[in-house]
This record gives C-alpha cells, sequence and structure tokens, in this order.
C-alpha cells in the first residue's frame, strides 16, 4: 500500500490537486483497500463458522443458498436489514446504538496494521505490537457499554464477566506478545516477520504461543471461556437487548476477531507471509499468510466446539494463578537464556540478518528449556487433578455417607 | 510515508472504521418495519418483569482485579521499550528490567498470599 499511497498522492499532486486533499485521497485509497479485506473476509467467515460448528456436532450446515451454502450470510444478511430494530425505553440511547459501531470498528481497527505481503500492508507502526493490544481492548469497552446500556440485569451480569475476563486475560496475552518484541527488537510488525526469516518464534518459544493462544481465545469469549455470554445462564448475555442489523454487527465482529487473532498469531510466531516462494509474487505471500491464519483460526473453531465451559471462578484462578506466573517465567527463562547466549556468543546479537544455522544452537536451547517448563507444568497439572479428583471423590463419600445414615 | 501520514493514515482509519457497521444499520433503518407497542419496548421483552434498580453497583471483586490488572498494564507499558532495546542492552539494563519484574511478581504473589485473587 506504501509505493500506492505515495505513488498515487505524487500523481494526484502534479496534475495540479492540493497537496493536503491528494495526500488525503491517496490515504483514503489506502484506509478502502486494507479494510476491504476484512470485509470481505467477514462473509466467508460465518459461513465457514457455521459449517464447521456443523461438521463437528455431525450435522451437515447451510447447504441451501448457493453452491454448497456460500451465499447463506448473504440471505443471513437480508433477513437482517428487513428485521425491526427495537431499542427499549429504558436503555441508554447513545451508548446502546453506539456499542455495536464500536465494537466492529475495533476489530476492523487491527487491521490497519497487518501486514499482508511484505510490501502491502496499511501501515507499518513502529509500535505495531502495542497498536494491536490498545485497538483490541476497544472491543471489551463496547461489550461493557452493550451491556450497561441495555438497562438488562442479564446484558448487565454479562458485562460484569466482560470485565473481569477480558481484562485479566489480557495480562497473560500482552506477557506472552513480549516474547516475541523480545525476539525480534522491535515492535513493528513487519520487522517481526522478517526476524522470523531463520527461525519461526514458536519454535524458539512454543511456551508463548500456547499462553497467547489461550488467551487470545480469551479475549475473543470463545468457549472454554464464553460465559460472556453463557446461553444457559444469561439468555444471551450482553447482547440480549439487540435485535436486527446492531446484533448482526456484534455477531460479525466476534467473527472477525477470531479471525484477526488467527492471523496475529501467524504474524507473530509462525512467520506470516514467509514459506516456499514467497518473494516470488505478492499472492503467494499473502496465500502463505492467509493458509497459517487460517489453520490457527479452524483450530480455534475445534476448540470451541469441543470442550464445555468453565466455571468464572475456575477461570479467573487459572489466569491469575497459572497463566500469569506462567507468562513472567516465561518471559524471564527466554529473555535470561538468550541474554546468557549471546553473551558468550553463541546466539546472534540481532535476529533480523541471523540464519538458520546461526540460530541452531540457540534455538535447541529454548527448546530445551521451554520442554523443561512444559514437563514440570504437566507435573504440576496432574498432581492438582489428583488432588482435585480425590476431594471429589471425598466429598461423594461423605455425601453417600450422610445419606445412608438419614436413611436408617 | 513518514511519521506523521502513518499516524494520518491511522487517524483517517479510525474515523472510517464506524461507517462500516454504520452503512447496513442506516441501510436497515430505510428498509425496516417500525411497530413499536409499549410491551415490545419494554425491557427482556417476553420474559419476566425483573424486580429492582437494573443499574446496580460491581461488587467489589471486581475492583480488587481492575487494580491488580491495572499494575500489570502499567509495568508491561515499560516492558515494551526494554523488550525492542533487548539487543542493544548493556547487562546493567538487563538486570535492572528483572528486578523490575521481580518487585512487580512480589506484588503478585502478596496479593495471592492476602486471597485478593480468590473469586468469593
Amino acid at each position: 500500500m506504501e509505493e500506492l499511497c505515495t505513488g498515487l498522492c505524487s500523481v494526484l499532486a502534479d496534475s495540479g490537486a492540493d497537496a493536503g486533499l491528494a495526500l488525503f485521497l491517496s490515504l483514503l485509497v489506502g484506509v478502502l483497500l486494507v479494510s476491504g479485506v476484512p470485509l470481505i473476509t467477514v462473509i466467508l467467515l460465518i459461513w465457514i463458522e457455521r459449517k464447521v460448528a456443523a461438521r463437528i456436532q455431525d450435522r451437515i450446515g447451510p447447504n441451501r443458498v448457493g453452491p454448497i451454502g456460500l451465499l447463506q450470510t448473504i440471505a443471513d444478511m437480508i433477513k437482517l436489514l428487513s428485521k425491526e430494530d427495537i431499542t427499549p425505553t429504558a436503555a441508554d440511547r447513545i451508548l446502546y446504538n453506539a456499542a455495536p459501531l464500536v465494537s466492529f470498528a475495533s476489530v476492523v481497527l487491527l487491521w490497519a496494521v497487518i501486514p499482508f505481503t511484505p510490501f502491502h500492508f496499511g501501515v507499518d507502526l513502529e509500535i505495531g505490537a502495542l497498536y494491536f493490544v490498545a485497538v483490541a481492548s476497544f472491543g471489551t469497552l463496547a461489550i461493557m457499554a452493550a451491556g450497561w446500556a441495555s438497562n438488562n440485569k442479564y446484558a448487565l451480569l454479562g458485562a460484569f464477566r466482560v470485565v473481569a475476563l477480558l481484562v485479566s486475560y489480557e495480562v497473560p496475552l500482552v506477557f506472552a506478545l513480549l516474547v516475541p518484541v523480545l525476539l525480534a527488537g522491535s515492535m513493528s510488525l513487519v520487522d517481526i516477520v522478517n526476524a522470523q526469516n531463520g527461525m519461526w518464534f514458536v519454535i524458539l518459544s512454543p511456551l508463548a504461543f500456547v499462553i497467547f493462544y489461550i488467551s487470545s481465545q480469551a479475549e475473543t469469549g470463545r468457549a472454554p471461556f464464553d460465559l460472556i455470554e453463557a446461553e444457559s445462564e444469561l439468555v444471551a448475555g450482553f447482547n440480549i437487548e439487540y435485535s436486527g442489523m446492531k446484533f448482526g454487527m456484534f455477531f460479525a465482529a466476534e467473527f472477525l476477531h477470531v479471525f484477526t487473532n488467527g492471523i496475529i498469531m501467524a504474524i507473530l510466531f509462525f512467520g506470516g507471509w514467509m514459506g516456499p516462494f514467497y518473494y516470488e509474487s505478492p499472492l503467494i505471500a499473502f496465500a502463505w499468510l492467509g493458509a497459517k491464519g487460517g489453520l490457527i483460526y479452524f483450530t480455534t473453531l475445534w476448540l470451541r466446539n469441543t470442550v464445555p465451559r468453565l466455571r468464572i471462578d475456575q477461570i479467573m484462578a487459572f489466569n491469575w494463578k497459572f497463566l500469569v506466573p506462567l507468562s513472567i517465567a516465561n518471559l524471564i527463562v527466554v529473555s535470561f537464556v538468550l541474554k546468557v547466549m549471546q553473551e558468550l556468543g553463541f546466539a546472534p546479537g540481532d535476529m533480523l540478518n541471523a540464519s538458520f544455522a546461526e540460530l541452531l544452537p540457540t534455538t535447541i536451547i529454548l527448546l530445551l528449556f521451554n520442554g523443561a517448563m512444559i514437563f514440570y507444568l504437566l507435573g504440576i497439572l496432574r498432581k492438582r487433578g489428583r488432588e482435585a479428583r480425590r476431594e471429589a471423590h471425598g466429598a461423594h463419600a461423605n455425601f453417600a455417607q450422610a445419606g445412608s445414615a438419614a436413611g436408617h | 510515508m513518514n511519521v506523521l501520514n502513518e499516524w494520518a493514515f491511522v487517524g483517517l482509519f479510525a474515523l472510517m472504521a464506524p461507517v462500516f457497521p454504520a452503512l447496513p444499520i442506516v441501510i436497515a433503518w430505510l428498509f425496516r418495519p417500525r411497530k413499536p407497542n409499549v410491551l415490545k419496548s419494554s425491557t427482556y421483552e417476553c420474559g419476566v418483569e425483573t424486580i429492582g434498580d437494573t443499574w446496580v453497583q460491581f461488587r467489589v471483586q471486581y475492583y480488587i482485579y481492575g487494580l491488580i490488572f491495572l499494575v500489570f498494564d502499567v509495568e508491561m507499558v515499560f516492558l515494551f521499550p526494554w523488550a525492542v532495546a533487548y539487543n542493544e542492552m548493556s547487562l546493567f539494563g538487563f538486570v535492572a528490567g528483572f528486578l523490575f519484574i521481580f518487585l512487580l511478581t512480589d506484588a503478585l504473589f502478596y496479593a495471592w498470599k492476602k486471597n485478593a485473587l480468590d473469586w468469593k
């Protein structure tokens, strides 16, 4: 996009347009091009999500409208357009109407920094990683506003849970995000991808990827962390009062957010556009990014449709007593080991120009340390699981005893 | 593109982003039927009337999590420059960053031992 914007700007300026206007128009074209990608994918995503969910639940899914149901989303959109849109009289009108806009906009805004290919991206901000965290948390705000403005107890309960859940899981998310930033020595997403030329960061620090994956699943409010809209408890959660297209916007924002997280993970940990022949054509580079992001996206759908929902106390305990200490420990271990390697001269001082061979010793050592940590963690989890089972068994035995005593 | 133009792009993007979801809502506003009635516009349309005021105070537990989050959020913002400068950093800067993380981990364990992390 960069050359396109600059090129268009100079062409317009040469043809006699005002310099400011030329810049504005070229930026506008850039914005429309970049935002076109998520807006088009979201139509496909809704179909994919429904189809995958159906297959996992042993159903067929949408298959009537268009070939293999591809036009289902269009039909749904037309249906939503013709639906009456009710604003409850008790609701806070301004917040109520603004919430779906903010929710969707916050996800689209993420795409401004996503590098599609080495040369095609909206903008390569020096603080791209921080921008991602900042903009993503706008979604939290929107859900909170929706729940509060609806003036409905179920919606408000959903909003309360959002605050607790999303805010908590942002801590391990950002700690995990610090690892790729640290390895690349840059917050720019383009630099982070380029730094993975020698080795993907998921191999250098698999634990950071796992933490990032779990927290981003929680950030999007998907199972097992879907207590924001727990149907059996809160009817629908924060969006219960919404109808018509406004509800549709929350729906689309959530689906797009999950896919965007997949793409972000592909960029941060799986080398983004890197892959065989990526330098041949931007289309191949883009296809690599899409394939990696799509695969990660698929696993999140799989997870969503497989695991049951956790209780809020379990979720909070898992975050604060497990994920947060783990993410801090991971950051400390990775940074310490890498620094020692650098001081001893085994690791390259800069990932950006390091080849695969130069990175091999670093990779092996970091993998060993990560493996040791994972092994230790599994040990802890097994011990805790055994304790919990024994406790449950004990409680059950006591209960049975009390029951038989009462029976006599 | 220079830095100013980069942020102009982000600014324009931020202005345009709410337009995309607003567009279908406005189109729907042109087409949709309007037949409001008292019952339909009431809160939780077809459910039981709730008792008491909806806009109640948050439980104090949420504030405790909020405070702990704030501590960590600020810490993380400070850690980003540390992570970016990692490769060029002297040993002193590296150890200073470690001490910083250690102090806040200490705070986490303090909160843990005070049972602030338990959901009650």
